[in-house]
């Protein structure tokens, strides 16, 4: 079967190598000193997309991600690995959007790329760890939906086999398309980007960006369409301003503290009898042994 | 995420080389193919950035995949079974991700599927999957049969064949037998044309052949019945789908593990003529073999550069008395050592490869048209300098990369003696690098003509005519002086026309040639590029004086009563 690919993927800041600066005085993340990078369970998602594209000829994968205008690099990473077309779904109205807000508006985005079979997500995004995204999706396009998946084993054209990581193993989930998977940080990793591909998109731009170019660039792009990124606004999704960005996002964040552990919450105990035995009377009471 | 090309400043520079202009017009012959394909370039700078954007690929791939498995593939090794070879598990992990990342074919014409790479970025490639395992390098590098296939095959055979190998097949180069290791002519395996069938069928056995179980084959046979030389033999294509190659067995060796060494019986396998008959060994083995030669070159600066890893992290965190080894001069010392040594064969190495593609890009131009006198000029200039340089690339840099791995493992101590440690199998990898495609002995007898005839000694008063920073006056005049040295032995030694005390002295004079060319690509390096190569431009002219005077000093003081000490004769 020819599957619709859609993979959703997003810009964040690598808080993997978090240093001192990573907040700022005020409590919020400081994303100018960390950079932006592809959300990495989003790099498995991508992954899981391009072998049940490369398994069946003919499958196309529609890559979105919604962000600030520099999320065109995500997307073009996705084109290197073998994506076929991206949306960056871009608007300042869209900003400030908490999860609701933000599976509003990619769900109006995925209803105008059109029709799709299966849609590809990462269990979480690093910046917020809030793996809300992808089911609220699926519930608002009202399809199934299976999280933390680690493997495809079976597809037909009618449904798929899933390797599902719960706590302590896997389950194995059979589910109807079209829908939903949110592809665990334990699946396969993403292969490298393509020499080839690298090459030939190289240059993708948005066609907002396009337009303002010199007439002879224009003519550039126009004669290599593939090198065209479909940019998307609120206006364009029809969205409900009520629904997205601010206006739309029910969260409020009260404050974030940055958790420093003070030396004091350790405890120094040496071999003694009675360093032992106070440690044994001290766990007893907490009720941990 | 950790790259061998971003984290290697040298690269990027010996890319940008002063003969890339020229390289890339040649190659890409005026951008011809720029509305052609989404994939060539625009431009100078378009084509530049291409190469850059492929080696980041290369480097990440090696540094997050390559690297990490090095260690499985050399314990688990590939294995034979019914006569086919099971990779390591690590191996095919590695292969899996070079094909999906489509480092096969690169210096292939985009009509192969190829990336239409000069060789300098593809070498440079070659280097760095070297430095991440050198057994994984003789697989991927492999793909230089390509090129003898593309210069020599009809343009049928290269739509069938070299369209698989940029979509991610294998080769193999079949050679060696039993009775014909560095002796090719010797070779023995026999090609019968068959009227019938109209093609012909290969019957023999041939031993130590890298990646043995490979898809496409380029063979060398006995096409001429009852011929014993050079002069009987072909070039065939084999193609593992037709059938009729068994692996019997695979050697258990000592290093570059993962690369399955194969003993192959061909038992009727049907095959093709490459080019014309009776060429095969004397036209296109050459040609194959400079390639490898090149390619071995690569492989062993890639050791030496994971030597220099290996030696610096080490000496930097093993601290004894209370500091870190590294700052005990002895150790520091061995350190700036094979660091200088290491530039030293990279320079040599990315010199040779600009030639190479200056002469074989305009070879390929001569295949469609015409070359103007200056440009028939310019390629005789450059396969003549390529032809010089690559066996002093092949002989010094597998030699070094075997010291530097040995002192990589000396700043280990004991540990490095130990399987825990990256250096050993490192050291082990190395070993093999001065041995196959040609000898380092082999290496001096291609080379010792040039240093009689004074080919090298032209090149050098060629770089002693280049402008250098004058910091570096004291070093250019070190290199002046070993340029008289060099002189001077060569004559003592052709004045005397003994051919044994040529033979005898080859070597001597080949490593002052080598030390001489080195040491000014060095300098020129460093006049470009202080920060990046002063350091190693001192520490190798000294090291290079101080080898020059050692060698002078025999030489001078050999009596050719000596000779007799050194001769084998059987005694009477």
């Amino acid at each position: 079967m020819n599957y619709k690919i859609v993979v959703l993927a997003k810009q964040v800041p690598d808080t993997r190598n978090v240093g001192s600066e990573a907040m700022t005085p005020e409590g919020t993340v400081n994303r100018a000193a960390l950079p932006a990078v592809f959300n990495p369970d989003d790099l498995n998602a991508l992954e899981q997309a391009l072998r049940l594209k490369e398994a069946n000829p003919g499958s196309t994968i529609t890559m979105l991600t919604m962000g600030l205008p520099k999320a065109i690099e995500i997307l073009k990473e996705g084109l290197f690995r073998g994506v076929d077309s991206c949306y960056l779904l871009t608007d300042r109205a869209l900003g400030g959007a908490d999860t609701l807000a933000t599976s509003y508006s990619l769900a109006q985005a995925i209803r105008k790329i059109g029709k799709f079979d299966i849609i590809f997500c990462g269990r979480q995004a690093i910046d917020g760890d809030t793996a809300q995204v992808g089911p609220q999706i699926a519930q608002k396009l009202d399809i199934p939906q299976v999280t933390y998946v680690e493997d495809i084993l079976s597809y037909d054209d009618k449904k798929v086999v899933v390797k599902r990581h719960i706590d302590g193993g896997t389950e194995t989930v059979e589910a109807p398309l079209p829908l939903l998977l949110t592809i665990n940080g334990s699946a396969a990793p993403c292969r490298s980007r393509n020499a080839m591909k690298v090459i030939k998109y190289k240059r993708a731009n948005t066609n907002i960006a396009i337009d303002a170019m010199s007439d002879e660039e224009k003519a550039f792009f126009k004669t290599r369409p593939y090198l065209t990124i479909n940019q998307l606004g609120a206006a364009e999704i029809d969205a409900d301003p009520n629904q997205i960005g601010k206006q739309g996002s029910p969260t409020n964040v009260k404050a974030v503290k940055s958790i420093v552990f003070k030396a004091k919450e350790n405890k120094t105990l040496t071999s003694s009898d009675e360093d032992i035995k106070s440690m044994m009377s001290e766990l007893i009471a907490s009720n941990a042994i | 995420m950790a790259n061998y090309y971003t984290e290697t400043p040298e690269l990027k520079y010996h890319l940008h080389n002063q003969l890339m202009r020229r390289i890339v017009e040649l190659k890409e012959r005026g951008f011809a193919e720029k509305e052609q394909y989404p994939h060539a370039p625009q431009d100078f700078d378009d084509a530049m950035d291409n190469y850059e954007r492929v080696l980041d690929i290369v480097g990440e791939l090696c540094s997050e995949v390559i690297a990490p498995n090095a260690e499985g593939v050399d314990h688990e090794g590939p294995k034979c079974e019914n006569g086919r070879v099971e990779y390591a598990s690590g191996t095919k992990v590695n292969l899996d991700a070079a094909r999906q990342a489509g480092l096969m074919g690169l210096s292939m014409p985009r009509r192969f599927g190829g990336l239409n790479f000069p060789i300098v970025p593809y070498i440079m490639a070659a280097e760095m999957v070297s430095t991440a395992d050198a057994g994984f390098e003789n697989l991927w590098g492999l793909q230089d049969c390509a090129e003898t296939l593309y210069e020599f095959g009809n343009e049928d055979q290269k739509m069938r064949y070299l369209t698989r190998v940029c979509a991610g097949e294998t080769m193999s180069m079949d050679l060696t037998e039993p009775d014909a290791g560095s002796d090719l002519q010797s070779v023995m395996l026999k090609a019968t044309f068959s009227e019938k069938d109209n093609c012909w069928y290969l019957n023999g056995v041939k031993r130590f052949i890298t990646n043995g179980d490979s898809d496409i084959h380029l063979v060398l046979a006995r096409s001429e019945e009852g011929t014993r030389d050079g002069r009987g033999l072909s070039m065939f294509i084999y193609d593992k789908r037709n059938g009729g190659v068994n692996v019997r067995r695979i050697e258990n060796k000592m290093g570059i593990k993962g690369s399955p060494t194969c003993e192959l019986v061909f038992k009727n396998a049907k095959a093709e003529l490459c080019g014309d008959r009776k060429l095969g060994l004397i036209r296109y083995v050459m040609a194959l073999m400079n390639g490898a030669r090149l390619g071995i070159a690569a492989q062993s600066v890639g050791i030496s550069k994971a030597a220099y890893d290996e030696a610096l992290a080490y000496a930097k965190d093993r601290r004894q008395y209370g500091k870190a080894i590294i700052e005990f001069p002895a150790v520091a010392e061995m350190l700036s050592i094979i660091k200088a040594k290491l530039d030293a064969t990279r320079a040599i190495l990315y010199e040779t490869a600009s030639y190479v593609d200056i002469y074989k890009a305009l070879d390929d131009i001569a295949k469609e048209r015409k070359l103007t006198p200056e440009e028939r000029q310019e390629q005789k200039k450059y396969a003549k300098m390529a032809d010089a340089l690559t066996p002093l690339s092949k002989a010094m840099g597998s030699e070094m990369a075997n010291q530097n791995t040995y002192d990589c493992i000396q700043i280990h101590g004991g540990s490095g003696f130990m399987k825990e440690y990256k250096c050993e199998r490192i050291y082990r990898d190395a070993r093999i690098t001065s041995i196959y495609e040609g000898t380092t002995q082999l290496q001096v007898v291609a080379a010792i003509r040039y240093v009689t005839t004074g080919a090298y000694l032209n090149l050098i008063r060629e770089f002693e005519a280049q402008p250098t920073a004058p910091t570096f006056d004291i070093l250019k005049d070190k290199l002046k002086d070993m340029a008289d040295r060099l002189n001077m032995a060569t004559n003592q030694i052709v004045e005397t026309k003994n051919q044994d005390l040529l033979d005898l002295m080859a070597r001597r004079l080949v490593e002052m040639a080598a030390h001489t060319i080195m040491g000014h690509l060095l300098l020129r390096d460093a006049s470009n590029n202080a920060e990046l190569f002063a350091k190693s431009a001192n520490v190798y002219i000294r090291y290079a004086e101080a080898e020059v005077e050692k060698h002078m000093a025999f030489i001078r003081k050999f009596r050719d009563e000596n000779l007799a000490d050194y001769l084998y004769a059987e005694k009477a």
